[in-house]
Formats: structure tokens, C-alpha cells, sequence
């Protein structure tokens, strides 16, 4: 019987290291941009949008750049719904980020987006994180590679650089985060259409086109506050 | 087997178990870096909608399930516990609730995210074995049980 409990003991033990040590390698953060901010602040930003700010539909997504979910919607889903939804004007995009904190470098990528927003490619920089998405699957260090698709993205890096060691989108990220938190996002991709949460099994383009074309089939048109809105660009800041 | 051998049998799995959940529990707590796994169909099994289930880490349920497993097993090895029927029953009826909610996830990763977590399969092993186990204990104790007795004999 004594024998045993050593041996528990024992076992114990090992399996103790060995979950430290499977824990303890990965490596450290790259940069002031891939951790939460000490402080949260608002700074008016609620998400880059696509399409008319007139569409009476209006669908916002809670997404993570490294997970793979989301990955797949954008590269697979979004095309679709970018030329049916979002181009024919019946449905405005917002992106929000919601970097779940099993993901190593999501405020990395995200603090990328946003800093390729403030050169107006938020939404090319959106698609290079997730077309090229091998990144998030290997735990590597992505620093390089991103700065290779602000590049691509056509940025000016040097600029890119510089605000990405500044780490000045971090708090906004993070209040980003903490609005989905509020709203009981609990995974990622999260859809909230015309502010309701999307609980359907599957959000595919198909469904979003059938959940727009009902609303837009039992809603009157939206009334046109000042010419000046009438089409918001992609890359839109939004207050 | 031996009663005494059952559990001690379900007492180490349970704690390997226990440590298993733990690695996955910590890791969706934001604890270390990504998944040891060999492919990335953990990281899509842990990021998924599925990973979440009322409002916690499915892994937490694996550290108090196995916790428990391990605590109840340890007890049941005590000389006055190992005839007592009631400590088979009430460790057949944890592992019951492991495996199906074991279940619940394997449906859940097979048929709706379309990958297998490695850690996920090594779980839905242990919690299956511990499920035999204590459901032959449970037998065994019932074959070695007397006859009920009509009270009015």
C-alpha cells in the first residue's frame, strides 16, 4: 500500500514537470503591441467597416487574427459575401477584434491591422493575416513575416514599424475585447446582426444572404441623414 | 483484478487525466505558449465555440472531473471501503458523467469542427478505461453481494 502512494507521488511529480516545461517553452512576446495595455481607454473607435453606412443591415464580427476559424470564414465566406452583401449595398461589415488569450500573438496581429489601418490598408493587412495564415499554426515569432506583409500590403513599413513598437493601439484592442466581452462573445468568429447575436449553427454566406434579404424584406429604407455618408469607404474610422 | 487493484488502476489514470486537463485548462487561461500537438488541430479544437461550455474552459470540467475521480478513488482504497458497494456505484457514476460528456466533445470535434485534438483522444481514453474499470468493480461487487432476503421470511 505505502509502495503505492510513492509511486503516486512519484508519478505526480514527473507529470507536474512535465506540464511546466510543455508550458514554459514558446518564447517571449516581440513587442509592446503583442500584450494587453496597462490601461484600458476609449478612444471613439468601434471597428473598420465595409460597405454603404446606408445598408439596413448592419453585421459585426468578433475575430481573432490567429484563429483558424476565422481564418476560414474570411478566406472561404467573406468573398462571397463581400461581392452578394457588402458591394450590392445591403450590408454593412464591422470588424471587431476579440483576441482570445489561449493565442499567443492575437493582439500582435491585431495591433499589425490596426497599424495598417492608419495608413488606410487595415482591410489589405486583414487579408494578408489571414490568407497567409500558416503563421498562426506554427508559434514562431511572426514579426518579420508581418512586416514582409505590410510590404506586400503595400505600406510604408518604416511607419509600420515605428507604430507597431509604439504599441498605441493596444488599449484600443483591448477595449475592443472588452466590449465583445460584454456583449457574452464567447468563441471566435462571433456575428452580431443589426446588434443581435447570430446563434445559428453555421455562419455561412448563404445564411447571412437569407437573414439579410428577410430583413431587408420587412424593413423600410434607412433615412438619409446628411449626403455627405451616404457610402462609407473601407478603411472607415468609425465614432 | 482486485477491488483494491481496480481502484488503485482508476486512481492513476485519474491523475494522469488530472494533469492532462490541467496542461489544456492553463493553456486556454492564456499560460504558456502554443499547443504541443504536432499539427494544428488542437489550436482548432481549443479555439472553437465547442472549447466553452457554460461559460468555462471544457478543460476545467477535466481538472474537477479527474480531481474528483482521483479523491473518491483514493478514499474507496481504504480496507473498510474496499467491500462497501457504494464507493463502486458512486465512482461508476462519476466516470459515467466523464465519458458522456466525452462523448458530448468527440461528437462534437468529429462531426461540427472536423479535427481531433491529441490531448482531447488521450482524455476520451483514459476517462473510457476508467469507465470499465469502475463498471466491472460495480459488477463484480454485485456477483459477490449476498441475496436480498424477504423480510417477511
Amino acid at each position: 500500500m505505502n509502495r503505492f502512494y510513492v509511486v503516486l507521488a512519484v508519478l505526480a511529480v514527473v507529470l507536474g514537470v512535465a506540464v511546466f516545461a510543455l508550458l514554459k517553452t514558446g518564447g517571449g512576446a516581440p513587442a509592446a503591441a503583442a500584450g494587453p495595455p496597462p490601461a484600458v481607454v476609449d478612444d471613439g473607435f468601434r471597428g473598420y467597416t465595409l460597405g454603404s453606412s446606408d445598408a439596413r443591415v448592419e453585421i459585426t464580427e468578433y475575430s481573432d487574427f490567429e484563429c483558424p476559424f476565422c481564418a476560414n470564414f474570411a478566406t472561404v465566406q467573406m468573398p462571397t459575401i463581400r461581392d452578394q452583401l457588402i458591394q450590392t449595398g445591403k450590408v454593412q461589415w464591422r470588424y471587431r477584434d476579440y483576441p482570445l488569450p489561449v493565442h499567443k500573438y492575437s493582439r500582435f496581429a491585431a495591433h499589425a491591422a490596426q497599424c495598417a489601418g492608419e495608413q488606410g490598408k487595415f482591410w489589405d493587412m486583414h487579408d494578408q493575416l489571414f490568407y497567409h495564415h500558416q503563421w498562426a499554426q506554427t508559434g514562431k515569432d511572426p514579426n518579420s513575416l508581418f512586416q514582409q506583409f505590410a510590404h506586400d500590403a503595400g505600406l510604408d513599413v518604416n511607419k509600420y514599424n515605428a507604430c507597431m513598437e509604439s504599441g498605441r493601439y493596444a488599449a484600443r484592442i483591448e477595449f475592443s475585447r472588452q466590449e465583445g466581452e460584454n456583449k457574452l462573445v464567447d468563441g471566435t468568429p462571433t456575428f452580431f446582426i443589426n446588434g443581435k447575436k447570430f446563434d445559428g449553427p453555421r455562419a455561412t454566406s448563404d445564411v447571412f444572404k437569407q437573414i439579410a434579404d428577410s430583413i431587408i424584406a420587412h424593413s423600410p429604407p434607412k433615412p438619409h441623414v446628411s449626403a455627405g455618408h451616404e457610402h462609407e469607404e473601407k478603411d472607415h474610422f468609425v465614432h | 483484478m482486485t477491488a483494491l487493484r481496480q481502484r488503485q488502476t482508476i486512481a492513476v489514470l485519474a491523475l494522469v487525466g488530472f494533469f492532462v486537463a490541467l496542461y489544456l485548462w492553463l493553456h486556454a487561461l492564456g499560460v504558456g505558449g502554443p499547443l504541443k500537438c504536432g499539427t494544428g488541430a488542437c489550436e482548432t479544437v481549443q479555439t472553437s465555440p465547442w472549447a466553452v461550455f457554460l461559460g468555462f474552459p471544457v478543460a476545467f470540467y477535466g481538472v474537477v472531473g479527474y480531481g474528483a475521480l482521483f479523491v473518491v478513488a483514493i478514499v474507496a482504497m481504504r480496507p473498510a471501503a474496499l467491500g462497501r458497494r457504494g464507493w463502486s456505484s458512486m465512482l461508476f457514476a462519476m466516470a459515467s458523467l466523464g465519458l458522456l460528456f466525452t462523448l458530448y466533445l468527440t461528437y462534437a470535434e468529429l462531426f461540427l469542427i472536423h479535427a481531433i485534438c491529441r490531448w482531447c483522444v488521450t482524455s476520451a481514453t483514459i476517462i473510457t478505461v476508467i469507465w470499465v474499470l469502475t463498471f466491472l468493480a460495480l459488477r463484480t461487487d454485485r456477483a459477490a453481494s449476498p441475496p436480498r432476503q424477504d423480510p417477511q421470511a
